[in-house]
């Protein structure tokens, strides 16, 4: 399986990276629905994730897998964190629509 | 075409398919179970370049643990319901001539960026087995794995504490 850049191409790799980035940015833009909005960072964080991987199979190095390591455990954290702080939102307003935050001002 | 390029272009349409139907569906469930598929379209992905150890850690991780954090927070708040406002309509039009053109553009930038990157040569050595990554992981990046701990401890204490529920005393 090591030729598998030379039979796909990295620029295919980088194309659906974009894609799929995008479609996360798309997703934070559109909806309300807080937790969605969470989904989409995860979209994007699983772009940036496959770009990596995808360079290091092209540069022959390990050390962008080690970078994606990393950034999975600070994803998990952002997750436990976001959600719990979704908790506590719906707790005090009953809802989590994104609207909704706009009183957090001052 | 060979095998490999037409398991690229299914795992592709999986993976694109299934990211935007996380966020088309109304419903929050079926978002995060179209997720979890795209989450596994990736793991396919991880597996055709190899990467064993990410493939095993992205399945784990993500498609276990966060995707069970996401279908428990969606079930506990009861938010199964269809019933979401949209946007206003400018903001939707707004997002998706983002989309279009943030598409546009960077694909545009990457189609002529072959010449800079330069070709790609296999030089045989073994680099992503476990073996290797766990030597590069416990050698060189010693300090930011156990920051990375540390990271996880601090979040796990921050969530205990968010999450809990606050007698608020009445004046």
């Amino acid at each position: 399986m090591n030729n598998i850049l030379n039979e796909i191409g990295i620029e295919n790799y980088i194309f659906l990276s974009v894609l799929l980035f995008c479609i996360g940015v798309f997703g934070v833009l559109y909806r309300r629905n807080a937790i969605i909005v969470f989904m989409s960072i995860e979209i994007m964080l699983n772009a940036v994730n496959l770009l990596f991987v995808a360079f290091s199979t092209f540069h022959q190095d390990a050390e962008g897998q080690i970078f994606v390591f990393f950034s999975m455990a600070v994803a998990a954290a952002e997750v436990a964190v976001g959600l719990a702080i979704l908790v506590s939102v719906f707790r005090n307003l009953g809802s989590i629509d994104i609207a909704n935050l706009k009183n957090l001002k001052g | 075409m060979s095998a490999i390029l037409i398991s690229f272009y299914i795992l592709s349409t999986i993976t694109l398919a299934s990211a935007f139907l996380t966020i088309y569906s109304r419903n929050p469930i079926h978002s995060a179970i179209y997720l979890v598929i795209c989450m596994v379209s990736i793991v396919g992905h991880y597996l055709m370049f190899n990467a064993q150890f990410l493939a095993m850690v992205q399945l784990i991780v993500y498609a276990g643990a966060i995707m069970v954090l996401f279908l428990f927070t969606i079930m506990l708040m009861n938010l199964n319901r269809e019933d979401e406002v949209h946007k206003p309509r400018i903001t939707r039009l707004g997002a998706i001539t983002v989309f279009i053109l943030m598409s546009v553009v960077l694909v545009t930038v990457f189609i002529n960026s072959k010449t800079i990157m330069g070709e790609y040569d296999v030089s045989g050595e073994d680099f992503q087995s476990i073996k290797t990554l766990g030597k590069v992981l416990l050698n060189d990046y010693m300090v930011p794995f156990e920051f990375a701990s540390i990271l996880l401890l601090v979040a796990m204490i921050g969530v205990v504490l968010l999450s809990k529920k606050e007698k608020i005393e009445k004046k």
